[in-house]
């Protein structure tokens, strides 16, 4: 392992920064886009940079600030972090040139102050990505929360409203009232924050239950993760613009709630310490119960959007499930699947809103043959929902093949069965809409044989996400080689 | 040498400014402000430069002898760390705000801005006083500048100003008048007014009944001077009553330097060995701060105006601060001191923005605030950093010394005091209950008033609201200390250093001598 110190990872965290004034102070639209572009572009150009160094099995660190003794404000880009920034600076370009689209399509006001939350949300995504500590990651994690507030109450009308309070309910709420004490906790014994290989509680006089505690308190607490009962955010956060629900609500927010976790269970607590007080099944337990109920409260949604966020809570549980069961099979499955799922999760948001653009629909049963309308929509909704399900050919066939494996290593074969059953689960909430997109008679199908897609700012972005799923079944590697690495310490 | 004279500079340029101020209001009203300003600023540049020359010798303090006369007869200023960093920090902030309410003091008090700056001049010489002086006489007679001033700048505001000062008057002579009893008693037991020297008699003496009365009535005195719950109830209507260029003194200065003279209590003149030597005392100081915390926040909750909801949310941060110096460990006095410097700043942002907001609104009601942001986007912009400072997130100030102030309770806690987790317990709440209460506000001021109908995209029809900010310099001092907030937050590690050297010497026994050498002399 060696240690370099760099300004790349700073300058990545400001570059989304950097466009803010130009987009507030833009009066042409065009101008303020471009600038949107051109930060986006530096953010994931920066990211790339550190790239093959990170490959090589370099780590970048830079202290910014000393704050607290034995706790500075300190950046650091290992695998696991640029496995996390290879996932979210590449879809916030995709993810611009969709909002573009949709924003225009739908002439949204307050375009500017969107732009600008978007860029502070993705600035705060990477500081996530690069920290080296947990308070520098609770720091950026906080920084995201009060950043997305205004995206998702962004028609200002009573229902956003009530989404709002729910939304910083459960994520504030959760970090201040849970995270920050299990912090507290954790510093007040190791005496460091440090994301260190082996965790900061080894040689510490730490017993099972106040593990066990530690556990639960970091799992609700950093509630973005979804994971239930602390997950009714999510499905109530979908009134938000839908590029908002794309990247925020399938890539960027949640996981950072399940990157969090799992920095936390892999750097902090430690996989070897918690196998010790044989917690995998505490973890991987919860995860299953959400993984589960959210797949089957998923079947009964009839607004895709709203079936798309129960999906999503369900496959952010899979990520903590692998990383809980505690084998390096299952640790690097659920790492890879945070990239997995989110291009996968994307091209299916994508998708939503292209229909709501396009045609004017949210609801499921009035998208009954859409397919003839609307046909390289579907056939990336058909290519996302692949993905998701875990189907060959598709990259998210890769993770869950790997969290499989863990399961069966680790000897706790119930969440094999978890795992087979929510994919019979999600296969059963996604392909009847395609089904009955495409395959329809004359008589039952809503719409009109004749092909009029979404704009084409909207179109391209979905392609574009489809095909990267089905590439990355076919190039895995640098996922999964960040995530080897990753577990490799 | 004039590097030798700052400790009476500091003192003597706000008050001798005073004095001119109200002159020359005679003269010409418009010198008023640039002689308030200079002398202010005097004052700042000495505390500054005291702070660096203290903190290059510390653990030794520097001693100023007025006129000359030896300790104990004489009165000395005393400084070490802890009080030139609260100097430093006191006049900064009363500065700061200085320059920055000009417009809002034309506004609110026309023709009487001779006598408010005189006044303003006045109580920062006894605040400041308070903290300089290392005489328990002297500290009551600045109690009583600064608390006269305070009441004359208070009772200046609205229509029902003068009445709820009138409520503040007596709670305030009631308070200064048990300090200045358990003052009597300390003199009866020792026979000395100096603070180091009371503490060296005290350690032969040890905590006989007499001075555990005086201890308990000083204490007293000074909790009832800071409106700790459940003696408050004198503050919100004072502040919120009162003038917003008047409020956005007091409310940053009073309470902090109250806690200040209660550390000073705490530490220099009973010592750490007789102030923490009843552990049941120590523990109900804990729970007590713990019930403030709380009771406040919930009385917060009730608030139908942000003034009000500011001063509640004020005497709450009094209970993190009373509630850490008790905790009985470094950590826990660590995060009370460095929340003096961080709630100065804050509570300054908070009463700023506020300052912003009545110059254009019609008033401060919550139905009053509809549509804020779209008319005053840059002051609402620096109260959401300063209500992020208040809730706590990093890097805003506000986090770093709530980061203290846990640790220290849960030390104390895993020291078996069970009040210290009770404490951390009440100081998550209350970050929870900012969430609540800033984002109520926000709510208020994002979402109102609502939309009439929908336009042909589906869209609502939101009123349109043309951008009316408050004046250039308001709004520029807002944002001075809003970015200061992280500023400080991104200091905290320095602020720590220059706390320890203050407050770790007070808590070691093999430093009294090098302190009291450096007092008498001999």
């Amino acid at each position: 392992m060696i240690m370099q110190s760099s300004i790349f990872p700073l300058l990545a965290i400001l570059a989304p920064l950097a466009g803010i004034p130009g987009m507030m102070s833009s009066k042409n639209a065009n101008v303020r886009e471009a600038w949107t572009f051109a930060s986006a572009f530096a953010t994931f150009a920066l990211a790339l940079v550190l790239l093959p160094g990170v490959l090589d099995g370099t780590e970048y660190t830079l202290t910014i600030a000393p704050v607290i003794p034995a706790v500075p404000l300190a950046l650091k880009v290992d695998s696991l972090g640029m496995l996390f920034a290879m996932v979210s600076t590449p879809l916030w370009i995709v993810t611009s040139l969709y909002s573009i689209g949709y924003m225009r399509g739908l002439h949204e006001p307050n375009q500017t102050r969107y732009f600008c939350c978007f860029a502070l949300a993705i600035s705060a995504t990477v500081g996530v990505a690069f920290s080296a500590n947990l308070f520098t990651m609770y720091l950026f994690y906080e920084m995201l929360s009060f950043a997305t507030y205004p995206l998702v109450t962004h028609h200002q009308d009573p229902e956003a409203r009530v989404s709002g309070r729910k939304y910083l309910l459960y994520i504030v709420g959760g970090s201040i009232g849970l995270a920050l004490p299990a912090m507290i906790i954790v510093f007040s014994m190791a005496g460091t924050l440090d994301f260190l290989p082996q965790g900061v509680l080894v040689g510490t006089n730490i017993g099972a239950g106040l593990m066990a505690v530690l556990v639960v308190m970091f799992i609700f607490g950093f509630a973005k993760a979804g994971v239930m009962p602390f997950h009714s955010w999510l499905p109530a956060a979908m009134v938000a613009p839908t590029p908002v629900s794309a990247l925020l609500h399938a890539v960027a927010v949640v996981k950072v709630g399940v990157f969090s976790v799992v920095r936390v269970l892999t750097g902090i607590l430690g996989v070897d310490l918690l196998a010790h007080f044989h917690l995998s099944t505490l973890i991987s337990g919860i995860a299953a119960v959400t993984i589960l109920t959210a797949s089957l409260i998923a079947l009964s949604q009839k607004e895709l959007k709203r079936r798309l966020a129960f999906s999503t809570i369900g496959q952010l549980s899979y990520i903590i499930l692998g990383v809980g069961l505690l084998t390096p099979k299952g640790i690097t499955g659920g790492m890879v699947h945070i990239a997995m799922h989110a291009f996968g999760k994307i091209t299916l948001f994508f998708c939503a809103g292209a229909i709501f653009v396009g045609a004017g629909k949210k609801y499921i049963p009035d998208m009954v043959g859409i397919g003839r309308r609307m046909p390289v929509t579907m056939t990336a909704f058909f290519i996302g929902s692949l993905s998701v399900i875990g189907i060959p050919l598709t990259g998210g066939f890769f993770s869950k093949w790997y969290m499989l494996q863990g399961a069966l290593d680790s000897g706790q074969w119930i969440f094999m069965v978890v795992l087979l059953v929510s994919s019979l689960l999600n296969a059963a909430y996604f392909l009847p809409i395609v089904y009955k997109a495409f395959f329809c008679t004359d008589e039952e199908s809503l719409f009109e044989p004749v092909v009029k897609e979404a704009p084409i700012h909207c179109l391209v972005p979905l392609c574009i996400t489809a095909i990267v799923s089905v590439v990355l079944f076919f190039f895995p590697d640098v996922f999964r080689t960040l995530a080897e690495l990753a577990v490799e310490g | 040498m004039i590097s030798q004279q700052y400790p009476a500079l500091l003192i003597i340029a706000p008050l001798l400014g005073a004095f001119v101020v109200a002159v020359l209001s005679w003269v010409d009203k418009k010198y008023c402000f640039g002689m308030a300003v200079a002398s202010l600023a005097a004052a700042t540049v000495s505390s500054i430069l005291l702070l660096i020359d203290v903190v290059a010798q510390a653990p030794e303090p520097i001693v100023y002898k007025l006129g000359g006369w030896d300790p104990p007869f004489g009165i000395s200023y005393y400084v070490d760390s802890l009080n030139a960093l609260v100097l430093a920090v006191i006049s900064c902030v009363t500065l700061v705000n200085l320059g920055t309410v000009r417009t809002a003091v034309n506004k609110e008090h026309p023709g009487k801005e001779g006598s408010f700056y005189a006044l303003y001049l006045l109580a920062v010489t006894g605040h400041l006083g308070m903290v300089v002086t290392g005489d328990a006489f002297n500290l009551y007679v600045l109690l009583e500048i600064a608390a006269l001033s305070g009441y004359a700048l208070l009772g200046m505001g609205h229509r029902r100003a003068a009445f709820s000062t009138l409520n503040y008057l007596f709670m305030g002579t009631i308070g200064a008048s048990f300090y200045l009893l358990g003052v009597g008693y300390l003199y009866i037991q020792t026979g000395s007014l100096n603070m180091v020297d009371i503490a060296g008699i005290l350690t032969q003496t040890g905590a006989t009944m007499t001075v555990l009365t005086a201890m308990s009535l000083i204490f007293i005195g000074v909790l009832i001077k800071m409106a700790l719950f459940p003696m408050h109830a004198w503050l919100p209507n004072a502040y919120t009553h009162a003038s917003s260029p008047a409020s956005s003194l007091i409310a940053p200065m009073t309470t902090k330097v109250m806690v200040y003279v209660l550390i000073r209590m705490m530490l220099t003149v009973f010592t750490p060995d007789i102030t923490f030597s009843m552990p049941p005392v120590t523990e109900t100081m804990v729970w007590l701060a713990s019930a403030a915390i709380v009771g406040c926040a919930l009385l917060a909750l009730s608030a139908r105006n942000l003034k009000r909801m500011l001063t509640y949310i004020l005497i709450a941060e009094v209970g993190y601060m009373v509630g850490g110096a008790w905790l009985g460990n470094t950590t826990g006095m660590t995060g009370a001191v460095l929340h003096i410097v961080n709630d100065a700043a804050m509570t300054l942002v908070m009463f700023l923005a506020a300052a912003c907001m009545a110059y254009r609104l019609k008033s401060l009601d919550f139905d009053d605030l509809k549509g804020a942001f779209s008319k005053m986007p840059f002051t609402m912009a620096f109260f959401v950093l300063g209500a992020v400072a208040m809730i706590g997130v990093p890097p805003t100030c506000g986090f770093f010394s709530k980061w203290y102030l846990l640790l220290g309770g849960v030390q104390a806690g895993n020291a078996g005091m069970f009040g210290g987790y009770v404490f951390c317990g009440s100081l998550i709440l209350s970050s929870l209950i900012n969430v609540v209460l800033f984002f109520r506000v926000f709510e208020i001021a994002h979402f109102e008033p609502l939309a009439q109908g929908v336009d042909d995209h589906g869209h609502p029809i939101r009123p349109k609201i043309p951008m009316e900010e408050a004046p250039p310099t308001l709004v520029g001092g807002l944002a001075l200390t809003a970015v200061a907030l992280v500023v400080l937050g991104l200091f905290t590690s320095d602020i720590v250093d220059v706390i320890e050297a203050g407050v770790l010497p007070l808590l070691d026994p093999s430093l009294t001598d090098t302190i009291f050498l450096a007092v008498t002399g001999s």
